[in-house]
């Protein structure tokens, strides 16, 4: 939701922030919009990291959990400090393209905008990179480390808070990526838009599997399927039953998620 | 001058003393063992000379560092590699991962003669670089520590019971490489159930009783020790 705000108000100020169904795109601009989110949401994460996560490090597990809904609220009250409370609208900047009906001449009800192709162009690129950094990287293998065994990783000579900052940081840069995504799909953003968010990437993360990144993205997906089937055949109101039901019951049936393997294997 | 002395020191689990007072010195090129029956402290020890356990009282000094004042992360670059007990390999990650955090801390970025090392020691490491190390049987994840600990080219190595659950043979196996490494010219600190076997490798040795040395001798003259004979040889 921060993040949302950080591209609206990038791209206010840069002279794009009512536009409404443009006819050229200003891709630097949008490639600014993006940067500043990026950054913006990278920072605000590691700075949430350092005041209310790293002093809790050897706190019972509850603890951190409850200073990150405590977390959750402040940028709430942020949000609706910086954009006031009724829905914002953001700015419609793509090109409306259907290749579907344009490209194609398939006149049907199925459409794939050039809006799909620009989620899908930003947010599988960034998903395969995250893989990679994650897989291949000094860096990445150290997260994997201070996931798996912390105090082994100290002593592996690992700077455990150091990497769990880069953590914050990649998962704070990966948002912002999101959140001009999101504006530029929904054009709209609301004050309370990532507590939902949140709540929905957390059940496509446990769906898939805690500490499993293409687990997180079939989850995603799964989840997106859902909510959509559930919307469509029940209608909105049930859409937050359906998808909480389903956190439910894989917590209950399978709380390893759909791809993930049982933690602490350690023989 | 020493490379390690500890001095005095007291460590706690709560409110539980479970070192009361200990003084180790480890000289340079020295393979000293720690004795003692379960819940004697040794692992404690290993953990607080480590730093992962920090001591109310006393002091650890390696050179003129204070590492009761170092971070864990950081006495690792001071030439402190720490083989765990119970092992503690990362085992959803590779068996050469595993490898290359041991090398975490070293800058030299040729490692080749450190592999070539471990896989010298340990050949069936060789044969599972790609495994997942927790698929690993208990034995080989054992000398997967080792070679890991290896890795960071320590000079002080801390050995916390390598024989752990190993076949006689590869206690065999394990017993040489330790001698093997110390001639090389790095420094041991070894804490062993099998005390037969340390004994026989060591330069030195200490035996501790529910946190305190309670005698300390040539390893030579432990082993003759009539005390020592009788509790820890299993001998009457
Ligand atoms: N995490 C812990 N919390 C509380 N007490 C502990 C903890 N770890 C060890 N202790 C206690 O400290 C004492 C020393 O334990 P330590 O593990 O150092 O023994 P040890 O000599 O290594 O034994 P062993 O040969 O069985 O490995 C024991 O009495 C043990 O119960
Ligand atoms: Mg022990």
């Amino acid at each position: 939701m921060l993040g949302t705000f950080a591209c609206l108000t990038t791209l206010t100020l840069l002279g794009f922030g009512t536009e409404v169904g443009t006819t050229s795109t200003p891709w630097w601009a949008l490639g600014l919009a993006l940067l500043a989110a990026m950054i913006f949401c990278g920072l605000l994460n590691v700075l949430a990291e350092r005041v209310a996560y790293r002093p809790l490090r050897r706190a019972p597990r509850l603890a951190p959990l409850i200073s990150a809904i405590g977390v959750s609220f402040i940028f709430v009250n942020i949000g609706l400090f910086w954009q006031g409370p009724t829905p914002r609208r953001f700015p419609d900047l793509l090109p409306q393209y259907d290749f579907m009906s344009q490209f194609f001449g398939l006149h049907t009800l199925v459409r794939f905008t050039f809006k799909d192709l620009f989620v899908l162009a930003l947010a599988i690129p960034l998903m395969l990179g995250l893989a990679w950094v994650i897989r291949n990287t000094r860096m990445g293998k150290a997260m994997r480390a201070v996931a798996q065994d912390t105090e082994m990783s100290l002593q592996m000579g690992i700077d455990v808070n150091r990497v769990i900052s880069f953590t914050f940081l990649l998962g704070g840069v990966l948002a912002g990526a999101a959140s001009l995504m999101y504006g530029l799909y929904n054009n709209n953003t609301v004050f309370t838009l990532g507590f939902d968010a949140g709540l929905k990437a957390f059940t496509a993360a446990v769906l898939g599997g805690i500490g499993n990144v293409s687990g997180a993205a079939l989850g995603g997906f799964v989840l997106g399927l859902l909510s959509a089937l559930t919307v469509t055949y029940f209608g909105g109101q049930w859409e937050n039953v359906g998808v909480f039901s389903l956190l439910v019951i894989i917590l209950v049936f399978k709380p390893t998620g759909l791809l993930g393997q049982a933690l602490g294997d350690r023989a | 001058m020493a490379l390690l002395q500890v001095e005095g020191i007291h460590t706690y689990y709560g409110n539980i003393e479970a070192l009361k007072g200990i003084t180790i010195r480890v000289e340079q090129g020295e393979i000293v063992t720690l004795i003692g029956s379960n819940g004697a402290g040794k692992t404690t020890t290993l953990r607080t000379i480590a730093g992962v356990l920090r001591p109310r009282q006393g002091t650890i000094r390696m050179g003129d560092v204070d590492l009761t004042k170092t971070p864990p992360n950081e006495i690792v670059r001071l030439g402190i590699a720490h083989s765990p007990e119970g092992r503690r390999i990362f085992a959803r990650m590779s068996v050469k991962e595993n490898l290359e955090l041991g090398a975490y801390t070293r800058s030299d970025s040729d490692l080749t003669s450190d592999y070539e090392r471990v896989y010298t020691l340990f050949p069936r490491i060789k044969e599972r670089l790609k495994q997942r190390a927790g698929t690993l049987s208990g034995g080989e994840q054992q000398m997967l520590a080792i070679g890991r600990a290896l890795m960071a080219r320590p000079t002080l190595l801390l050995l916390d019971e390598p024989s752990m659950g190993l076949a006689p043979v590869l206690v065999e196996l394990v017993f040489r490489t330790i001698q093997e490494i110390n001639a090389l010219g790095m420094t041991v600190l070894l804490v062993e159930q099998n005390a037969h076997m340390a004994l026989s490798i060591a330069n030195r040795g200490y035996v501790l009783q529910t946190g305190k040395i309670v005698l300390t001798d040539t390893a030579k003259a432990l082993a003759q020790n009539e005390m020592v004979r009788k509790a820890y040889l299993g001998e009457d």
